[in-house]
C-alpha cells in the first residue's frame, strides 16, 4: 500500500474521469452546443436578416449565447459527484481540494468551452462576421470561456446541494460575468474597426490568471459548505 | 484580532454588545436625520441650474454611499466569519444584506426620479447607475442563496463565501462598467457640475450621510439581535431574557 | 466502536462531524491531539470514510471506480485488481457500468476500498446495507484483521455483529428534540 504523492496523478485522474463520463454521455457535450446554435438562429429571426445589422450585433449575440450555454453545462459539473458521494471521497482525500477542483474545472472547459471555440467559424458565417472579427472572436472565447467556467463553478459549488439550484446559480453567477462580457465584446468591436485590441485581451488574460489562482479556493470552500 | 474578537464568539456577549451600541446609533440617527433633512430640504439654497429638484441628493447620495459601505462591511463580516469561524459574524452578514439591498434600491429609485428632470428619461445607462444596479443583483444573490438553504448554518457560510467573491469582483465590475461607459458615451448624458460643491449644500449633505450611516447601523443591530435570538432560542440565556420580559 | 440508536437520533450526523464534513455546533474533534479543523490533511491521510452515499459512480465500471479512488487517495494504481474483485464476488462484472449491478454488488464495489488502504481509522455508515450473509461475514473477517493490525473502526449498523470482537464498545444515541 505504498502512497506515492503526485499532484500530476491526481490532476490527470480527475480530468480523465470527467472526460470519460462526458464522452460516454455525449449529449452532455452536444446539447449546450445545439442550444448555442439555436439561440444564435433566433436573433436574425427576431431583429431581421439585414447583414450589416447582424454583423454589428454579432459580438454581443455570440457572447450572450456563450454565457447562457455555459450556464447550462455548469449545473452538471459537481452534481453527480455530490449525489453519489464522490465529493466526500475527494474532500477526505489527502490531496488539497483546490487542486482537484482545478482539474474538474479544466475538464469542464474542455467539454463545454473548447467545442464552442471550435464552432466559432460556423457562427461567424451565420452572423455575417468578417474574418478580422472572427479571429478576435476566437481569441476572446479562448481566454473568456475558461474564465466563465471558473467563475461559474463557484456558483455551481454553492448551489449543488440545493434542490432547485439551477436558476439560483445563474442569478449568482451572471452579474459576475459582466466584466468578461464587456471586455470580450469590446475587443471584437475594436477589431472590426481594424484597431489594436490587445489591451482588452490582456485584461481578459489577467482576469483569467487571477481566477485560476483564487477561484479554486473559493470553489473548495463552497463545496465543503454544500457537503456539510 | 482574534483576542479582540474572541469574547463575541459567545452569542450572549454579542447580544449585549448590540444592546450597548444600539442607543448611540439610534440617537445619532434621529438627531442627524431631523437636522439634515430640515436643513437640506428647507434651508439650503436652491441650485441655480436645477432649482429645487437637486434636493434629492440629500437622500440619493447618502443611500448610494451607504449601499457600497454596507457591502464592504458585509464582506468584512464574511471574512471574519470564515477565517475565525465566528458564527455571529455570519449572522451579521445576513443582518446587513437586506439593509444594504434597500439602500441600493433607494439609491436607484431616487436616481431614476432625479434622472427624469435632468436627463429626460427615467433610466439611462450611466456608469454609476449601472454599477449600482449590478450591486443590487449581488445583494439579491447573497439573500436568495441564504434563503435557499434549509440548514441555516450552511446558509450563513455559503452567503459569506458569496459576499467575499462579490467584494473581490466589485472593483472589477465597477472599472469595467466605467470603461464601457466611456466607450459608448451616450448623447443623453449631461455631464454635471463637478466643481466644488458650495458649503451651504455640503454640510447638510454630510449630516445626512452620517444620519443614513447611523440609520443603517441601527437597523442592522436590531436585525442582528433578532437573528441571534432566533438561532439561540433554545438556550437558557434566551429563556431567562424572555422571562425577565 | 459501534454507534447505535433509533432512526433520526443523529448517528450519520455524528459520523459526518467526526469525519470532518460537517462542523459541530459546539466543541471540536481531535485526532492524535490535533484539532482536525486545523490539520485536516494529516487526519484525512489516516481516515477511510464510506457513507450512505458510497462515492461509486454509476456510469463507470467497477474497475474504473476502484482505480479512480486509488488515484485520488494517492495509492499505487499499478497493482492487479482482478484477484481482489474475484474475492469479493464480482467475477465477470469488472467491465460493466456499476449502474447495471445489484444494490449489494454496488455496495461491494465501494467496500473493496477496505482491502486497498492503510488508513488507521475507518468510519463506516451502515456498511452491511444490501449485503448478503456471506458478504457480511467476509466484511467482518476484514474488520478483525484491521483491528489486529492496530486499526480502529467506527461504524453504525442496525444489524447485530455476528463475529465476536474483543473490545467492541457500543455508544447509543437517544432521540431528543
Amino acid at each position: 500500500m505504498l502512497r506515492k504523492h503526485s499532484y500530476l496523478q491526481l490532476f490527470t485522474a480527475v480530468c480523465k474521469k470527467d472526460l470519460q463520463l462526458a464522452f460516454r454521455q455525449r449529449a452532455e457535450i452536444v446539447n449546450p452546443l445545439l442550444f448555442f446554435l439555436i439561440v444564435i438562429t433566433l436573433f436574425p429571426l427576431a431583429i431581421g436578416p439585414e447583414p450589416g445589422l447582424l454583423a454589428r450585433m454579432a459580438p454581443g449575440i455570440i457572447w450572450v449565447a456563450a454565457l447562457l450555454s455555459t450556464m447550462l453545462g455548469l449545473d452538471k459539473i459537481f452534481r453527480d459527484d455530490f449525489h453519489d458521494g464522490s465529493l466526500e471521497q475527494l474532500i477526505a482525500s489527502s490531496y488539497p481540494l483546490p487542486l482537484t477542483v482545478l482539474a474538474k474545472v479544466c475538464a469542464h472547459w474542455v467539454i463545454t468551452g473548447l467545442p464552442l471555440v471550435l464552432m466559432t467559424p460556423l457562427f461567424a458565417l451565420l452572423l455575417n462576421l468578417d474574418s478580422q472579427s472572427l479571429v478576435a472572436t476566437v481569441f476572446t472565447l479562448l481566454l473568456g470561456t475558461p474564465l466563465l467556467s471558473f467563475i461559474g463553478a463557484i456558483g455551481a459549488g454553492l448551489t449543488v446541494g440545493l434542490q432547485k439550484g439551477g436558476i439560483l446559480m445563474s442569478l449568482l453567477v451572471l452579474p459576475l460575468y459582466i466584466p468578461v462580457l464587456i471586455f470580450a465584446t469590446s475587443a471584437i468591436d475594436t477589431s472590426s474597426m481594424s484597431l489594436d485590441y490587445s489591451g482588452q485581451l490582456a485584461i481578459l488574460g489577467a482576469m483569467l490568471v487571477v481566477a485560476v489562482m483564487s477561484a479554486p479556493i473559493a470553489i473548495s470552500s463552497a463545496l465543503k459548505v454544500s457537503v456539510s | 484580532m482574534w483576542k479582540w474578537l474572541h469574547p463575541y464568539a459567545k452569542a450572549d456577549r454579542a447580544y449585549q454588545l448590540c444592546n450597548t451600541l444600539l442607543p448611540y446609533f439610534a440617537v445619532i440617527t434621529v438627531v442627524c436625520m431631523v437636522v439634515g433633512w430640515v436643513w437640506g430640504l428647507a434651508y439650503a439654497p436652491a441650485d441655480y441650474q436645477q432649482k429645487d429638484s437637486y434636493r434629492i441628493i440629500f437622500i440619493h447620495v447618502p443611500s448610494a454611499i451607504l449601499s457600497m459601505g454596507a457591502y464592504s462591511s458585509m464582506a468584512i463580516a464574511a471574512i471574519v466569519a470564515l477565517v475565525w469561524q465566528l458564527r455571529n459574524a455570519e449572522l451579521a452578514v445576513i443582518a446587513i444584506a437586506p439593509v444594504g439591498a434597500c439602500a441600493t434600491a433607494i439609491a436607484l429609485i431616487t436616481g431614476a426620479a432625479w434622472g427624469k428632470p435632468m436627463w429626460g428619461a427615467w433610466w439611462v445607462w450611466d456608469a454609476r447607475l449601472t454599477s449600482e444596479l449590478i450591486l443590487l443583483f449581488l445583494y439579491l444573490g447573497v439573500l436568495s442563496l441564504y434563503h435557499a438553504f434549509e440548514d441555516k448554518k450552511a446558509a450563513g457560510r455559503a452567503a459569506s463565501i458569496l459576499a467575499i467573491v462579490g467584494v473581490i469582483n466589485l472593483p472589477i465590475i465597477h472599472f469595467s462598467v466605467e470603461w464601457w461607459n466611456t466607450l459608448h458615451q451616450g448623447a443623453s448624458i449631461t455631464k454635471f457640475n463637478t466643481e466644488a460643491i458650495d458649503p451651504s449644500m455640503f454640510w447638510p449633505l454630510m449630516v445626512n450621510i452620517v444620519a443614513f450611516a447611523a440609520f443603517v447601523g441601527t437597523v442592522t443591530l436590531i436585525r442582528l439581535k433578532n437573528e441571534i435570538l432566533q438561532r439561540e432560542k433554545h438556550r437558557p440565556w434566551v429563556r431567562q431574557l424572555i422571562k425577565r420580559g | 466502536m459501534q454507534l447505535a440508536g433509533p432512526n433520526g437520533a443523529g448517528k450519520t450526523s455524528l459520523l459526518r462531524i467526526i469525519a470532518g464534513f460537517a462542523s459541530p455546533d459546539e466543541g471540536d474533534i481531535f485526532w492524535r491531539e490535533n484539532s482536525i479543523t486545523k490539520s485536516y490533511d494529516e487526519f484525512a491521510r489516516e481516515l477511510l470514510f464510506i457513507g450512505h452515499k458510497t462515492g461509486v459512480n454509476a456510469q463507470l465500471t467497477a474497475l474504473e471506480n476502484v482505480r479512480f479512488w486509488l488515484q485520488i487517495q494517492g495509492y499505487n494504481n499499478e497493482q492487479d485488481l482482478y484477484p481482489l474483485l474475484a474475492n469479493i464476488g464480482l467475477v465477470g462484472l469488472e467491465d460493466v457500468p456499476v449502474r447495471t449491478l445489484s444494490a449489494g454488488q454496488q455496495r461491494r464495489v465501494a467496500l473493496l476500498r477496505l482491502w486497498l488502504n492503510d488508513a488507521k481509522l475507518w468510519i463506516l455508515d451502515e456498511p452491511f446495507t444490501a449485503l448478503d450473509k456471506s458478504g457480511v461475514a467476509f466484511l467482518q473477517d476484514r474488520f478483525t484483521s484491521h483491528l489486529e493490525n492496530g486499526g480502529a473502526i467506527l461504524l453504525t449498523t442496525h444489524q447485530d455483529l455476528t463475529t465476536h470482537f474483543n473490545d467492541l464498545q457500543t455508544v447509543t444515541l437517544e432521540y431528543r428534540h
